[in-house]
């Protein structure tokens, strides 16, 4: 049972890394703010999650577990919000590429 | 840009509130429910708990010290940064609630390995797009609520928010053709029907079916 658990949660901290260093090699190439911002948000809060998941599976302690209930709860609802924010301030101060924008629904509002 | 958007207007605390944009007459059948100060403070009640929860959770024991000081902590994060009222006018319902929640899964593996396959993929500069997306059901709730999962499905992302209209401004990584744009307007509206499902009032539902899907931004 524990060896399973503990086999689960490394192929869990693997897969999380992997998806938290595509996230990182995202901001890095991605041409454009709003791009560099899906890198952040999706595979970055997925590998997080992950590593968590991995890390509860070796850990097993309540006390940890509520630990990281609670990073993951946060992380969940935070992300999002800080990546609107941080689109939304390049948006506003023209700071994005309209050239790979196919259309701009938002622009002339 | 403006600097005068409807989203940055500062939110005055003052119980039920109609967005000056919106006229109340026009059929839009969806009075917030009317907080009273009782309501006002089941509300704060209900942040409360969950606030001394969160500070149990951080301790990682519960304890008479870790019950008192959470709650002296909640007191003052309500006393001293009050939050416009969010009033929760609908009910949990259990299955739709299990399958917003399975859909979100699968949705932010799905999109996770679609970031990532567009990130490691040589030589390409993905195109975007930033589309409005109106809502049917313009409560603060649902509009969180969507802002947030559609951030963390595939392809989406939020940039702006138009509050009193209840539109959403989205931007979409990698779009190949204006297929690609419809498909993600679909799946927004499929995020805000499974929200609203779950946790929304039966007038709310109603509203779903009612109002056509293809609504367009009013500007």
């Amino acid at each position: 049972m524990g060896a399973i658990a503990d086999w689960l949660g490394g192929a869990c901290l693997l897969a999380g890394a992997l998806l938290s260093l595509a996230a990182g090699i995202g901001v890095l190439r991605f041409p454009d703010v709003l791009d560099r911002m899906h890198a952040a948000t999706k595979p970055q809060v997925l590998g997080v999650l992950l590593l968590l998941l991995g890390l509860a599976l070796r850990l097993r302690t309540p006390s940890d577990l509520g630990m990281i209930v609670l990073v993951a709860v946060f992380q969940l609802a935070t992300a999002p919000v800080a990546a609107q924010m941080i689109g939304r301030a390049a948006y506003r101060s023209g700071r994005v590429d309209r050239d790979l924008l196919d259309t701009d629904e938002l622009a002339g509002r | 840009m403006t600097d005068d958007l409807p989203a940055d207007r500062p939110v005055r605390d003052d119980g039920p509130r109609v967005p000056a944009g919106r006229p109340a007459a026009a059929g839009d059948g969806l009075p917030q429910p009317a907080v009273g100060r009782g309501g006002r403070r089941r509300d704060q009640a209900v942040a409360l708990g969950w606030l001394v929860a969160v500070w149990i959770l951080l301790w990682g024991g519960l304890s008479w010290a870790n019950l008192l000081g959470g709650l002296v902590v909640g007191t003052a994060v309500l006393l001293f940064f009050p939050l416009p009222p969010v009033t929760f006018g609908g009910r949990l319902r259990p299955g739709a609630l299990l399958t917003l929640a399975v859909t979100f899964v699968g949705e932010l593996v799905s999109a996770s390995v679609h970031v990532a396959a567009v990130a490691v993929r040589p030589g390409c500069r993905p195109r975007g797009a930033i589309i409005a997306v109106p809502l049917r059901v313009r409560t603060d709730l649902n509009l969180a609520l969507t802002a947030e999962v559609i951030s963390l499905v595939p392809g989406t992302l939020i940039v702006e928010v138009d509050r009193d209209q209840g539109v959403l401004y989205v931007h979409v990584l990698d779009v190949r053709g204006p297929e690609d744009l419809t498909s993600s307007r679909k799946r927004i509206l499929a995020v805000e029907r499974r929200i609203v499902r779950a946790v929304g009032s039966p007038d709310e539902i109603r509203r779903l079916r009612t109002e056509p899907v293809d609504r367009r931004s009013p500007s």
